[in-house]
């Protein structure tokens, strides 16, 4: 059973990586080890900031 | 970067000019070690690879060579799984030593780069899937179909060889050589390999082909659409649902991505469901129900108000919608043909093979399969997105063959699994549903009246077959639905009911694979206009400044209705064709994304030259070679053939000649306005085919140009003029494949034993 539930987090966790839902946790990841002086944006600031950076830079889907 | 003019394995000494950062272990296996892991045979390993490629050449023999009644549909998985695997294990291990030559001692720019939010590092299965995701759409699952005209076999082989040697190798390169670039972009390599000329050209050539192939994939949502109430509600929900789920990840639980997605698939199905319903109601049926002309009109509207919307509302959710789809959808498909494992009563080589004259697109198996059949072989829209946001991403240099490569044979057998599901169907019902209205006359009478008039072996279908297998997938007809899409829907929707559901569920599988299609479709029109206005704004902004201020309103609008406009008015002419807009028009997509394979590669091109690698150049020339053969011989005769069903120029001279000689009706156009729409549409595309096929040819020059005179360097002991990244040392380290060797697992245990605070954390979960 123990298994049946790690291997379902296991998926969990590769689609979600996939569907780019990590990216605040990778951006706190980045933020933490570069030791920035500030503090980092909170979940909210950095969503708004990540879909606005993808107005500024449009990218591709493919056929 | 020294040459190897013995053309031996790369021995580059550790004089790569990166110094490791102290303290730290390895960055990267040793050279010695990895070679000698490489080339040691155990027994199981050569057992294992001797049954690989032993079942893959049953799985070919019974393909190609047995001529039985039918052929099950286990071995087009198995002939396709293993000659990926032999091609990705050596052939993808061949371009690796010798051309790419990748160095994980060096940093990617998701290291040298870092910013926590473009330049990531990402555990290289988890990018496999994103890449994967962001390469997949609709195209793979539309041209094989419209192929499957020609039989069976010519589409296999060109999907599986094509993908090895051509398509793979383009993705791989162009992904390792813009990641060796910061993650430059394919026009800007382009601008610095080939100079202002082939840049330039390859720009325009870029944006022009962007504009027809967004047209087209348009096109396939249309015709799908058409006429089906159903479709056109469950599509249609996508929109409210998509801007439900943006603000509900703007305002309501920012970040939640994947609960919100599940939301988003659970109303999706509800849609789904639920537009059966509604298509059932009088008032359902009556106000969904709209012509293709309306649709295409909506369409449009819909691109122009997608493409200035911000990016959050509507194009984001969408995107994560879609990509949630992809994923379950083509696993499904692949279990499901594994599962039920139809017979295919299709013959190998059907009459049309040898024909020029096939009713679902005009032309003979040489070229005009090749350019049918673009995207699981050889796509050229892929070099955008390999040097778009998957080089930012990667960890190390030696994955880049596992995303690029692998990712692209993972396309590859998507296309092959919609060959599978269309060739499942009936022979009579393809050609029903493919074949222009003008031929089949749109009843299930004349369509079942003239599909047994061709003479195609064993196909003998009555109006009643055709009726109830519009009634069985929730359809008021399925006569010339042509665009290949609602054909794959019919497909799966046979093989899905068979693994899950039955007859009964026929309607909802059918929709379901409609609903999809359109998503990945919408998905690739919204992130294509926004793209092209980008790329066009940039162009005016070189005379006009201004409008190199993308934030600026006006600019970005009017960059936006110019190409939405633009393809807008191919789409019309699609739709409105006499001659049935996908028989005319396809062709143009897949020589469109040909040529700009022929471009990505030219630039691939000189810059292996440049490197000094000349032994080994066939590896890039052989896939230009033909892609360039491909697309310019299929280019001439779309422009000089005297064959007015192939020639763009011929047919506008037929009609123009017929409207001349006072004739009110001629060949498929019943009416005058008709014939003038022909002689109008025709000039445009031939003059398209000019356009294109002269920018390419101008492109692949300037490539050689560039190559020969690398290759005069080379000889004069000149050193060429490099445009990577200065190389910095590496500080991570990460297996290159899907499973870590045992030289990778001992350095990853070196690594786990630092202390975390000296070590930079692996991004994402393993």
């Amino acid at each position: 059973m123990n298994a049946l539930v790690a291997g379902f987090r296991g998926f969990a966790e590769y689609f979600s990586g996939v569907l780019g839902a990590d990216a605040y946790k990778k951006y706190l990841e980045h933020h933490r080890a570069s030791g920035h002086a500030g503090p980092p944006m909170c979940e909210r600031d950095f969503w708004r900031d990540h879909t606005d950076r993808q107005d500024a830079n449009p990218q591709g889907r493919c056929c | 970067m020294g040459t190897m003019p013995d053309g031996r394995p790369n021995t580059a000494p550790l004089d790569d000019g990166i110094t490791p950062v102290p303290g730290l272990p390895a960055t990267a296996v040793d050279d010695a070690v990895r070679e000698a892991e490489e080339r040691k045979w155990t027994p199981a390993k050569i057992a294992l690879w001797a049954a690989i490629a032993l079942l893959g050449g049953v799985a070919w023999f019974m393909l190609a060579i047995i001529r039985g009644e039918t052929v099950n549909a286990i071995w087009f998985v198995f002939a396709s799984v293993c000659t990926y695997l032999i091609g990705y294990r050596f052939y993808s291990k061949v371009i690796e030593r010798y051309i790419a030559k990748p160095n994980d001692r060096r940093a990617t720019p998701a290291e040298y780069k870092a910013d926590g939010k473009d330049y990531v590092r990402t555990d290289r299965n988890v990018l496999f899937g994103h890449h994967f995701a962001a390469i997949a759409g609709a195209g793979p699952l539309v041209g094989p179909v419209i192929a499957a005209q020609m039989g069976y076999l010519p589409g296999t082989i060109w999907i599986i060889i094509g993908v090895v040697l051509a398509g793979a190798v383009q993705d791989y390169l162009v992904l390792f050589f813009s990641m060796r670039r910061g993650g430059r972009s394919l026009g800007q390599m382009a601008r610095e390999e080939l100079g202002v000329i082939g840049g330039t050209a390859a720009l325009i050539a870029t944006l022009l082909i962007m504009v027809i192939i967004v047209a087209i994939l348009a096109l396939v949502v249309v015709n799908a659409l058409g006429e089906s109430p159903w479709g056109v509600f469950s599509v249609g929900m996508t929109i409210p649902i998509a801007l439900f789920m943006g603000v509900y990840l703007r305002y309501l639980r920012p970040g939640k991505v994947m609960e919100v997605s599940l939301i988003g698939f659970v109303l999706l199905m509800a849609a789904i469901i639920g537009g059966g319903a509604v298509a059932g109601t009088e008032w359902g049926a009556a106000f969904f129900h709209l012509d293709k002309v309306t649709i295409a009109w909506g369409l449009i509207i819909y691109g122009f108000i997608a493409a200035i919307l911000p990016v959050w509302l509507l194009l984001a959710p969408r995107d994560y919608l879609s990509t949630f789809m992809k994923i379950g959808v083509i696993v499904m498909l692949a279990l499901a043909i594994i599962v039920v494992r139809p017979e295919i009563t299709v013959p190998a080589f059907s009459e049309f093979a040898s024909r020029d004259n096939g009713p679902v697109f005009s032309g003979a198996v040489f070229p005009f399969l090749f350019v049918t059949i673009a995207c699981g072989a050889l796509s050229g829209f892929h070099a955008l997105i390999s040097s778009g946001t998957t080089p930012k991403l990667i960890e190390k240099e030696r994955q880049t063959r596992l995303i690029g490569y692998g990712g692209m044979l993972m396309e590859s057998f998507v296309a092959i699994m919609a060959l599978v599901a269309a060739i499942s169907i009936d022979r009579g019902i393809y050609f029903a549903m493919n074949a222009p209205l003008a031929l089949t006359g749109g009843t299930v009478e004349t369509a079942a009246q003239w599909v047994n008039s061709l003479g195609l072996s064993g196909v003998n279908i009555t109006p009643d077959v055709l009726a109830q297998t519009a009634k069985d997938v929730g359809e008021e007809s399925i006569v010339s639905r042509s665009g290949g899409a609602p054909t794959l829907a019919v497909g799966l929707a046979h093989i899905m009911q068979q693994f899950i559901g039955g007859t009964a569920m026929m309607a909802f599988w059918y929709h379901f694979a409609i609903m999809f299609e359109a998503l990945f479709i919408l998905t690739a029109v919204d992130a294509g206009t926004r793209v092209a206005r980008f790329m066009l704004q940039d162009s005016i902004g070189n005379f006009v400044p201004k409008f190199k201020d993308h934030s600026w309103r006006p600019g970005a609008w009017l960059a936006t209705a110019v190409m939405v406009a633009a393809w807008g008015a191919v789409l019309l002419m699609g739709v409105t064709d006499p001659l049935g807009g996908i028989n005319t028009l396809f062709p143009l997509f897949g020589i469109a994304n040909q040529l700009l394979a022929a471009i990505a590669l030219s630039v691939v091109l000189a810059i292996v030259a440049k490197r000094g690698t000349f032994k080994y150049l066939w590896i890039v020339a052989l896939p230009l070679a033909f892609a360039a053969v491909v697309t310019i011989t299929a280019s001439f005769y779309k422009i000089f053939s005297p064959v007015p069903a192939v020639g763009y120029f011929a047919n506008n001279a037929a009609f123009s000649k017929a409207l001349a000689d006072g004739k009110t009706s001629f060949g498929t156009a019943k009416t005058q306005a008709a014939m003038e729409a022909v002689v109008r549409n025709t000039m445009i595309q031939g003059w398209l085919s000019v356009i294109f096929v002269v920018l390419s040819i101008i492109v692949i020059i300037t490539a050689l140009i560039a190559t020969a005179k690398a290759f005069r360097n080379v000889k004069a002991g000149i050193a060429n003029v490099e445009y990577e990244d200065p190389a910095q040392p590496s500080r991570v380290f990460a297996p290159a494949g899907l499973f870590p060797t045992a030289a990778e697992r001992e350095l990853e245990a070196e690594w786990k034993k630092l202390p975390a605070d000296q070590r930079l954390e692996h991004s994402a979960g393993h």
